[in-house]
Formats: C-alpha cells, sequence, structure tokens
C-alpha cells in the first residue's frame, strides 16, 4: 500500500531529524544555517528513497546531503564576501561531509529541544522551532496548523533562529544550575503543543496536522531521554489520559460535551490504560510535581466507568495540592469546582469569592462560566443564565460560545 | 491570537480618492505594501483583502421562493467595507497599533487621513474542557 509506505518513510525521516540535525550543528556550529540544510536533505530524502530505495544507512545518507547543502551555502556566501569585499577566505572551512562526527545522537535530540524551547524565545516561535527542528515537520505543515500562510511560518522560524543566534546559547546540555528552569521550559512548550491540538471541528481537525499526536511524540521521545524524571512521564501522562476523550468530546453536530455527559465507551482504553500505569509507577518514586498531580486527577475521571462514579473527594485532595504547589488561579478555579462537587455548591461558590478578589481572572470567561456551572447547581438558574451569557461574550473560542450559550438557552426554556 | 481590521468608507470618499493627484495617490499604495510587506516580515500577516468599489455593490435577501431580490444603488453617505487585513498577534494592544498604522496612510498632501479602522478578534475552534 502507497499510503503505508510513505507513513513509514515519513515516520522514519521525522525521528531522524534531530540527530541528523544535531550532527552538522557540530561540524558547522552555525545552529540557523544547518538546520535550513536539514530541511533540505529531508525533502530531498522524501523525493527521492520512495523511488529509489532507502539507503543502507538512511541517518549518514542524509548527514552528507545536509552537509553538501551547507558546504554550498557557505562557498556561495563566501563568494559573495568576496565579490562585495575583494578579499581571499578561509577555504578550509570547507570540509568534507564525510566528516562529521556521527556519534552522540541521543544528547543532541535533548539539546535541541533544550535549544528550541529557550526561554529568549516567545512561546509561538518556541513552538514553530520545535516542530521544525525537533518534530522533523515541514514549514508547510506547521503553518497548516496554526492557520497562517506558509510565508509567515518560515519568517517565525527564521526569526527564532535568529534570537538563539543572538542570545549566544551554545550547542549543548544546560549546567546543572539551570537545568531544572530550562527542562520546565521544555515541558511547558510540549504541553503548548498539545493543547493546540485541542480543536473541536471535525472538519479541521481532518485537514491541519494534529500537533496533540505530535506533542505525545515528542514527550515520549524526551521520556526514552529522560526515563528517570518525574515530571516528564508526568506530562506524557496527561496527555494520553486527556487525549484518550477526544472522541467523545463533541458530539455529530461539533457541539463540545462535558466530561461528566460524555459517553465513556467512547474513550481510548489503551490509552487510559498506558496513562494510569504510567502515572501510578511515577508517583510511587516521590517528588511529587504540578504535571504529576495534574495526570493524577486526569487518572481519577479517567477510570470511573460512569460519571456518578468519580472520586470527588480524591481529586479534591489532589487540586489542593496543586493549589499548594503553584500559584495558578486556574487551578483555584479547578480547585473551586471539586470543592462544589464535594460539600456542594456554597462551598464552591464561597471559593470563588478569593479569586474575585485575587483579580488575575478579572474578566476571564471561564471564570463566569464556573459561576454560572456552581449557580445551576445551587438552584439558581436566573443567575446562572447571567453568567453563562456573560462567559458566551468573553470567550473567543467557537465551539466554547456555542455550548455556553445553548446552556443559557436550556435554563431560560 | 487572530484580528481582523476592517477599513471602510463612503461612496463620495472613494470618489474623492480617485481625485487625488497622482504623487499622493502613489504614496498612498506604496505606504500600503511597505505595510504588508512589514506584517509578512514579522510574520503576523494572515491575508489581506482589498473589496470592489461601492457602486457595484448590491445587497441581496432571499424571496419567498428563495430567489434572490438584489438592491442597490445606495446613496453616497453609505458607509461600505472597503478591505480587511488579518493578523495573527499576541496581543490586542498590538492589533491596535497595526489598526492605528492603517489609519495613518497618507491622503492629500500627504496628509494622515485617519481612517477609523474597526478591530474584531476572530474566533477560534480552540477549546478546553468544559464542565
Amino acid at each position: 500500500m502507497p499510503g503505508s509506505t510513505d507513513a513509514a518513510f515519513e515516520h522514519l525521516l521525522r525521528e531522524l531529524a534531530p540527530q541528523v540535525l544535531g550532527a552538522v550543528i557540530r561540524r558547522f556550529r552555525d545552529f540557523a544555517a544547518a538546520e535550513d540544510a536539514v530541511q533540505e536533505a529531508l525533502l530531498a530524502a522524501a523525493l527521492q528513497w520512495p523511488a529509489e530505495g532507502v539507503p543502507g544507512n538512511p541517518r549518514a545518507w542524509l548527514i552528507q546531503v545536509a552537509g553538501r547543502r551547507m558546504t554550498d551555502a557557505i562557498r556561495a556566501d563566501l563568494a559573495r564576501r568576496r565579490r562585495e569585499t575583494a578579499v581571499a577566505t578561509e577555504l578550509e572551512y570547507l570540509t568534507p561531509a564525510a566528516e562529521i562526527d556521527t556519534g552522540a545522537e541521543q544528547d543532541d535530540t535533548l539539546i535541541l529541544l533544550f535549544m528550541c524551547c529557550h526561554p529568549a524565545l516567545t512561546p509561538p516561535s518556541a513552538i514553530a522551532l520545535t516542530l521544525r527542528a525537533v518534530g522533523g515537520l515541514t514549514t508547510a505543515e506547521i503553518a497548516s496548523a496554526f492557520l497562517v500562510p506558509e510565508a509567515t511560518m518560515a519568517q517565525r522560524i527564521s526569526r527564532a533562529k535568529q534570537s538563539i543566534k543572538s542570545s549566544g546559547v551554545p550547542f549543548r546540555l544546560p549546567t546543572d544550575a539551570e537545568r531544572a528552569q530550562r527542562l520546565r521550559a521544555v515541558l511547558h512548550v510540549l504541553y503548548l503543543i498539545f493543547n493546540e491540538g485541542y480543536v473541536a471541528s471535525a472538519g479541521e481537525q481532518a485537514q491541519r496536522l494534529d500537533l496533540s499526536r505530535e506533542a505525545i511524540r515528542l514527550t515520549r521521545a524526551l521520556r526514552d531521554l529522560l526515563p528517570d524524571d518525574g515530571e516528564v512521564a508526568g506530562l506524557l501522562s496527561l496527555m494520553l489520559l486527556t487525549d484518550a476523550r477526544r472522541l467523545a468530546r463533541t458530539g455529530p453536530d461539533e457541539e463540545l460535551i462535558p466530561l461528566t455527559r460524555q459517553d465513556r465507551t467512547k474513550w481510548d482504553q489503551a490509552e487510559i490504560a498506558e496513562g494510569v500505569a504510567l502515572i501510578t509507577a511515577t508517583l510511587s518514586k516521590g517528588s511529587v510535581g504540578a504535571y504529576q498531580l495534574q495526570a493524577a486527577i486526569a487518572a481519577v475521571h479517567d477510570e470511573a466507568p460512569q460519571a456518578e462514579d468519580t472520586d470527588w473527594p480524591q481529586i479534591l485532595v489532589l487540586y489542593g495540592l496543586l493549589k499548594r504547589m503553584s500559584d495558578n488561579p486556574m487551578v483555584a478555579l479547578n480547585h473551586a469546582v471539586a470543592a462544589a462537587m464535594v460539600h456542594g455548591p456554597s462551598a464552591g461558590l464561597n471559593l470563588l469569592k478569593a479569586l474575585d478578589q485575587d483579580g488575575r481572572l478579572a474578566g476571564h470567561h471561564r471564570l463566569d462560566a464556573v459561576r454560572a456551572h456552581l449557580l445551576e447547581m445551587a438552584g439558581q438558574p436566573e443567575a446562572a443564565i447571567v453568567h453563562y451569557r456573560l462567559a458566551a461574550a468573553r470567550t473567543s473560542s467557537l465551539p466554547e460560545r456555542n455550548y455556553l450559550l445553548t446552556q443559557a438557552a436550556r435554563l431560560s426554556d | 491570537m487572530k484580528y481582523i481590521l476592517l477599513m471602510s468608507g463612503t461612496q463620495a470618499g472613494v470618489d474623492t480618492y480617485r481625485s487625488w493627484p497622482q504623487k499622493d495617490i502613489q504614496a498612498h499604495f506604496a505606504f500600503l505594501a511597505r505595510l504588508n510587506k512589514e506584517l509578512q516580515e514579522s510574520g503576523e500577516f494572515v491575508a489581506t483583502q482589498p473589496l470592489d468599489l461601492p457602486a457595484q455593490a448590491r445587497i441581496v435577501r432571499a424571496g419567498k421562493d428563495g430567489a434572490p431580490i438584489t438592491d442597490g444603488v445606495f446613496p453616497e453617505a453609505k458607509e461600505f467595507l472597503l478591505g480587511y487585513w488579518i493578523v495573527d498577534v499576541e496581543s490586542p494592544q498590538r492589533a491596535y497599533e497595526i489598526a492605528a498604522r492603517l489609519s495613518a496612510g497618507p491622503g492629500p498632501g500627504g496628509i494622515t487621513l485617519s481612517m477609523p479602522i474597526e478591530v474584531r478578534q476572530m474566533m477560534s475552534n480552540h477549546t478546553e474542557e468544559v464542565l
């Protein structure tokens, strides 16, 4: 089947992409140019391999082709500079590509992740660069995932590479002192990529690259490199346990279906089993982090055969721990929901008062949506309608707006 | 986040613009081309589309049998959409900045036009878990 062969080629190319890039950077010490050269080598392989067969050592083939592109680019650059300044230049710079060091590929993928998710970059830049340099995706694929023209995405990637160059990040692993903070940045970027994949429109999902799957693939690769890191495992588990509910999240007319009313037979049991096993094994090792707690909460939801079976007291405890660990108002909001489920809606509404005073969620649609939900639980439909409508006016997500307006209409009927 | 910047005007306004001196018209076109290029280089450009002039505009409604009933020609002072820009930016403030740049396009004698630009956020299909 030609389709599956193409998929196999693509898989192989994308696995090799960061390893090849690492090897070329080691030789030429120019991340931006090496990244372009590797993209060209990947494109050449995608054209040639299906017709001519995969070479015996595909990795060496890619490194050699990318190295040749680098040499050509340097030669062209030197020629240009020579034309401009009429000075002879250092030709020893043009070393044959065969001398490229082909070892250390595992570390290289990790170094690349740290580079592409560097805190000097804005999140959109880090996301785009990670998908291209580590994910091995083409600019066109990334552009279509974000619904922007290819030229615009190319500019973003090129600017991101420029920022890395000017911030002088060396091509090596971060020092022990900065490692924890840099790893947090990597996990955050992977988490953002996963969330970008959360689109409600089936039509859009079919056309766009599946960013959630891509984030899972990259996080799996990171876990292979750092098998003992609890937060890496926690993030992977969280992604699997969230992705497992994907098919149940929307109805036939693309309407959102809340967690409590999803058809749980549509949940992906294989993903749930993997996610639960992973988080169970990780939590038993101690040193619990925020991603692990979120994965544990997702696991409690996923393990309930029916919404009524959900162990809300357990979820409340987990949100309590999470709240102590992070000063994120969204965590406090979810904590209020869990409190309402355990102690009744007035307990939840009381906790929202603290969030009103905190002010960081002022005007945020999610605060209104939660308040509406809790007011409805408390038997105050009129007040709930007001807040459902307020939330609808404040969200910029079309499926959420439709959902919130439907809730208000249901209570008004 | 994506924003659409809507530029509106009247038939009368368009008629005046058609009678600008050549150097002013050229300066205006050059200004727009420069701005589009800047947006492309900053990685914020998504799309732009000028529309046909309002003289050709029609309002269409479905009749009882579903057939189109068209309405037009409109008074000179009626406001029409002239064109739009779609940008993908980090913040609403950045969208307002770009809108202000558009609004500041040069008119006759190089004087800023200060055209009103309506800035609207575009809804996304992106969602989070709902209750």
